[in-house]
């Protein structure tokens, strides 16, 4: 049965203010059973606030061939990193 | 000494309770048998909050009983006629169909009867109410949800689901018919007509049915006597399996 299901991603929001978090996959019929099945398999435990389902086909990514140029330029460019302030004391959130 | 109203009381919540239990019992089964994954689990959910709702009930009908028994004496050590669930939540697994027919029936009717309880006079039981009705809004959902795909599915699944109403339909007419306890309770307050349930709750299954292409059986004759301890030969098969350990050794912890 679930062979011809669709396969979705989930995210969840664990806290209002936070970015919704990619938990897992799993399958469901539509969306609507996308997102029933995630607050049963993923936020049973009070984890999360809200839930985002996308469908797995939906989600482009790089080929891992091509992670050379994407990732390694931004290897020696320490200057975009903030790590040349000084961090006045008592600044507890920076 | 309990009162007469006392008794009627400790009943009335005994009723809700053996509801919740024993159609929690009867879901629990599914895990390790559902069709998928996804579904083994949400059928365990469900099959929790029902426990949990059938705790707080067995401990408040013990304390209204005033004889000492505690959830785990309610719920292991009564036989059969001891119990007061509606027959509806004691049928069958059966297949899937059967089982989402099963609980979108109950759901339904719970949704109902707990919007009533939520509102009453005894304040234990419009807290257990209130709680409980959340938990049932996810229940009548997915069931409804279920009820739906099935019906409107394939020829087979739609075949299951309407052979599931027919046979489950004889067992929804106890639901809607009171009796002296119910009575006194509504006389209180502190309960709900089970008659005046009927109309909304026939409005809706009519709407969903008709949503799933199925069809509502004629008026046929209904099964009754759950509510007063009088159940069909499933009952005893449930219980068998829930109280064994227990009852071949009383003291066991884990």
């Amino acid at each position: 049965m679930s062979e011809s299901w669709p396969q979705w991603e989930i995210f969840v929001r664990s806290e209002a203010g936070l970015a919704h978090k990619h938990v897992g996959s799993l399958h469901a019929a539509d969306a609507r059973m996308a997102l029933e099945n995630a607050r049963d398999l993923y936020t049973r435990r009070n984890e999360g606030v809200s839930i985002w389902v996308v469908e797995s086909t939906d989600v482009h990514a790089i080929d891992p061939s091509e992670a050379e140029a994407f990732f390694e330029p931004s290897q020696d460019k320490q200057y975009r990193h903030p790590t040349f302030y000084h961090v006045p004391d008592g600044v507890k959130h920076l | 000494m309990t009162t007469p109203f006392l008794d009627a009381r400790a009943q009335y919540v005994l009723r809700l309770a053996d509801n919740a239990l024993v159609l929690a019992q009867r879901l629990c089964a599914w895990i390790g048998h559902a069709p998928v994954m996804e579904e083994d689990v949400a059928l365990a959910n469900v099959s929790l909050d029902l426990l949990g709702q059938a705790r707080l009930w067995l401990a408040y009908a013990g304390e209204l009983e005033g004889a000492g028994r505690d959830e785990d004496a309610l719920a292991y050590h009564r036989d059969v006629r001891e119990f007061r669930n509606v027959l509806l939540v004691e049928r069958p697994n059966g297949d899937f169909a059967a089982t989402t027919v099963r609980g979108y029936l109950y759901d339904l009717w719970a949704h109902f009867a707990l919007s009533e309880l939520a509102r009453s006079k005894d304040d234990r039981i419009a807290g257990i109410a209130q709680k409980a009705l959340k938990e049932n809004a996810y229940h009548l959902r997915r069931s409804e949800d279920w009820l739906v795909r099935l019906g409107d599915g394939t020829q087979e699944s739609r075949e299951r689901t309407q052979r599931a109403v027919n046979d489950l339909w004889r067992y929804t007419g106890e639901l809607f018919l009171g009796d002296d306890v119910d009575a006194l309770m509504q006389s209180r307050g502190i309960g709900f007509s089970p008659e005046a349930l009927l109309d909304p709750w026939l409005e809706r299954v009519r709407e969903s049915f008709s949503t799933a292409t199925l069809e509502v059986p004629a008026d046929a004759w209904m099964q009754r006597g759950g509510k007063q301890g009088v159940h069909t030969e499933a009952l005893g098969y449930v219980l068998a399996e829930m109280q064994v350990l227990p009852r071949a050794m009383p003291e066991a912890t884990w």
